[in-house]
């Protein structure tokens, strides 16, 4: 083909000029041949899909710290983030109070930019709407961890920082995981999380609290509801064999006779069952798995204390939401979600079989019954429960999930200590706990209530 | 060079230099921090780390391996190119040869701004639209060219699989093939063009002739470089598959998992030894695309000869 011919004189420039790209180097560098549009374009390419890298829970309206997943390709900016944060918290405040002293002017920019002015001038406060008690309470005390307990913390939060003027309480739903290593790095002075501590994590936690080590406070509880989507059914009941048995695809069809029998009077559809499950790890999954491996142990043979699925088959999705939008969407559908998806995406749910007298409804007071049954099998201050799934007890729900804070009984950070003990003081308390059922969470039963109020205060 | 050199000249090659040695002290403190923290990772893995299929790191003892992962990223991506390269090229012709110059600018205007769309609205896109519209699709392909296997359907469920990722990841690479191979297809020497016409050559004899064989070598870096954003995608990825630890060949089947979305679903709640287990596949997903760049040069360098690049 002589038109391929390289003898060809190329002396005439192309006449056809790109005019978006006239600023650019001059053409010849740019052709084909040098492979360099690997070189130039990749900046564009990669900076079009970095900053996705990000969160991936869109929940709260509180904002959203530093996305964790950052720590995975830039571990030690992510520490810097932080500790330029306190810095310059510190410093506005150091700011705030010699300009207090001393010029009006500077106090006007000081209070512009951060409102710890009011904490360090005032002594207690109480707030006339509430009985949330701020004692020494003052600035921002940082907490990161499970997002099992967002919601819950959003609502506390703002209850707190409403009674108590100036003070910032910011938690980092980062995950549990992600709480405990920034709390045993002394990145937070306190970490929620969805299961207690590890042997390993309580001996590391003992270097960042001086004379003392990390402990588990119960806060939070919450039923995790097996939601479904089943036309024509609206109170199914299964127990934990079957539904380990449906999370394994060994019960595929919804007219199997296990479920069957177990709902003599529903019209079970010939149909397959699709199961949804979480694809993020979870500790909703582990709480599943721990449930399903006591409650149903010949059936559910998996790692119980796995925080990702490891079944085989079923289908996947990202998050509570996504498993619940899913459920939502698909016919013959079931998954598993915290009761509060379940009820904002008005999604039935499955009522358990426990071996008590009546099936058990998945709702807050069930679930606190069963929190109830629960032994504490932490030491000294650790409070850290073992949960009782197999309780038969009447109305019981037992798929639960118990969330902690994990702070130090002894060596806490001074600078945060007085806002750390009003804070839990306050979500332990009755007022605290009185809001949870709202945000579809189950209070703590007495019991135990009354052992965290006894610990927090204590906290030194 | 003679004479005393202007300071302007020293700034600037101190500059320039420094960016070129930065950018290598960069590369080799990532993948130094990706290889000792996958060295903790993998060995303490209880399985083979390239084989296993499982992901348990948290497990006693820690099982986890590679083998869904890669899978499922080079399949999905395989996908993608093969929908995405032709159409890319098509749009590229189009654009450069076909239409009016009016036209041209706004469409080029248009392909630029579909790079613009952050991933995870793809991810929203292709999760709440694309998978239930999806669904007829599957059935069709199952129905008909069931036979090959790859598109047999064995169970329920939506269209939440690695076809369905495939074409989103197509959508997705689609601009950044065709802007570089659009400018490539612009750089065709007009007197090759001219002479195929004088000769008597149609508009696609031209193009077969003198455009395709000069923008090749540009077509396959221009397809690499999509191919590398493919391999690396994350967040829309996490948001439509839904994933699983088998490898099935069964396409249109749910399932499957890339290292990116792997890790993108695992990072929060792993603990530190998950998270390098997770750095650990990681590594892989880096050498796999170190891989892809090479080849493509290796495969550019070849061409050279017949671009007429270097004329």
């Amino acid at each position: 083909m002589p038109l391929r011919s390289r003898s060809a004189p190329r002396t005439r420039p192309p006449e056809r000029v790109d005019v978006r790209r006239s600023t650019g180097p001059p053409k010849e560098h740019r052709v084909a041949g040098h492979g360099s549009p690997c070189v130039h374009s990749l900046p564009s390419a990669a900076s079009s899909h970095l900053p996705n890298f990000g969160p991936r829970r869109v929940t709260g309206t509180v904002p959203v710290p530093p996305p964790p997943t950052h720590a995975a390709t830039d571990g030690g900016n992510w520490k810097e983030h932080q500790k330029v944060k306190l810095q310059r918290k510190n410093g506005l405040r150091a700011t705030a109070l010699g300009a207090l002293a001393i010029s009006g002017a500077l106090v006007l920019t000081a209070c512009g930019s951060d409102n710890n002015t009011d904490a360090d001038t005032g002594g207690e406060k109480t707030s006339a709407a509430s009985n949330i008690k701020c004692d020494e309470a003052k600035g921002q005390i940082l907490a990161a961890g499970s997002s099992a307990q967002k919601n819950a913390m959003d609502v506390w939060v703002n209850a707190f920082q409403a009674a108590c003027s100036g003070v910032e309480v910011n938690y980092q739903a980062i995950g549990s995981g992600g709480g405990i290593t920034k709390f045993n790095q002394g990145q937070v002075a306190f970490a929620g999380s969805d299961s207690a501590l590890k042997p390993e994590e309580v001996e590391e936690s003992k270097k960042i609290c001086k004379g003392g080590q990390g402990i588990n406070l119960p806060m939070v509880g919450g039923p995790v509801a097996i939601g479904y989507n089943l036309e024509g059914v609206d109170n199914l009941v299964l127990d934990a064999t079957t539904i380990a048995k449906i999370f394994d695809s060994k019960i595929t069809k919804w007219n199997d006779p296990a479920i069957a029998k177990l709902n003599p009077d529903a019209k079970l559809p010939d149909s397959s069952i699709q199961a949804f499950h979480r694809s993020d790890e979870s500790g909703t999954t582990q709480n599943l798995h721990k449930y399903l491996s006591e409650a149903a142990p010949a059936d559910w043979k998996h790692d119980p204390k796995s925080k990702s699925w490891l079944a085989p088959g079923g289908q996947a999705a990202n998050g509570s939401s996504g498993v619940a939008s899913q459920v939502k969407q698909t016919q013959g559908s079931i998954g598993y979600f915290e009761l509060s998806y379940a009820a904002s995406q008005s999604i039935s749910t499955v009522k358990l079989d426990t071996g008590a007298a009546a099936p058990v409804e998945a709702t807050s007071e069930n679930a606190s019954k069963a929190i109830a049954a629960a032994k504490i099998k932490g030491t000294g201050k650790d409070l850290a429960l073992s949960l009782d799934y197999k309780t038969k007890v009447e109305g019981a729900y037992p798929i639960i999930l118990v969330t902690y804070e994990i702070a130090c009984d002894k060596g806490n950070k001074a600078e945060t200590l007085p806002t750390l003990k009003a804070f839990l003081n306050y979500t332990a308390g009755e007022e605290g706990q009185k809001v949870l059922s709202e945000a579809g969470y189950a209070p703590l039963p007495a019991e135990i209530a009354t052992k965290v109020r006894e610990i927090v205060p204590t906290l030194s | 060079m003679r004479g005393k050199t202007r300071p302007g000249d020293r700034i600037f090659l101190g500059l320039s230099r420094g960016a070129g040695i930065s950018l290598l002290v960069i590369m080799a403190a990532i993948a130094g921090f990706l290889a000792y923290r996958a060295g903790i990772a993998i060995s303490k893995d209880d399985a083979n780390f390239l084989t296993e299929s499982e992901w348990n790191p948290a497990g006693n003892p820690p099982v986890f391996g590679i083998a869904v992962l890669a899978f499922g990223t080079i399949v999905s991506s395989v996908i993608a190119m093969i929908i995405a390269v032709p159409v890319a090229i098509g749009i590229a012709l189009f654009i450069s040869h076909y239409a009016p110059r009016k036209l041209a600018a706004p469409l080029a205007y248009v392909v630029d701004l579909l790079a613009a769309v952050p991933s995870i609205i793809y991810g929203l896109w292709g999760a709440l639209f694309l998978v239930p519209y999806l669904d007829g699709l599957n059935s069709w392909l199952d129905e008909y060219l069931g036979w090959t296997y790859i598109f047999e359907k064995t169970g329920e469920g939506v269209a939440r699989n690695l076809f369905t990722v495939g074409i989103l990841l197509a959508i997705m690479i689609l601009p950044i093939i065709t802007n570089v191979t659009r400018e490539v297809f612009l750089q065709v020497p007009k007197m090759h063009e001219e002479a195929a016409l004088a000769l008597g050559a149609t508009r696609w004899e031209v193009i077969r002739m003198s455009v395709l064989p000069f923008g090749r070598s540009g077509i396959i870096s221009a397809s690499m470089l999509g191919l590398g954003r493919a391999l690396g995608e994350t967040m829309a990825v996490a948001v439509v598959l839904s994933p699983s630890f088998i490898i099935s060949g069964h396409l249109l089947d749910p399932g499957g998992g890339t290292f990116a979305q792997n890790i993108a679903a695992k990072f929060n709640e792993a603990d530190g030894f998950g998270r390098d287990a997770l750095i650990a596949s990681g590594l892989v997903l880096f050498v796999i695309t170190l891989l892809v760049n090479g080849a493509a040069r290796a495969i550019i360098a070849r061409r050279k000869e017949y671009s007429g690049a270097n004329a």
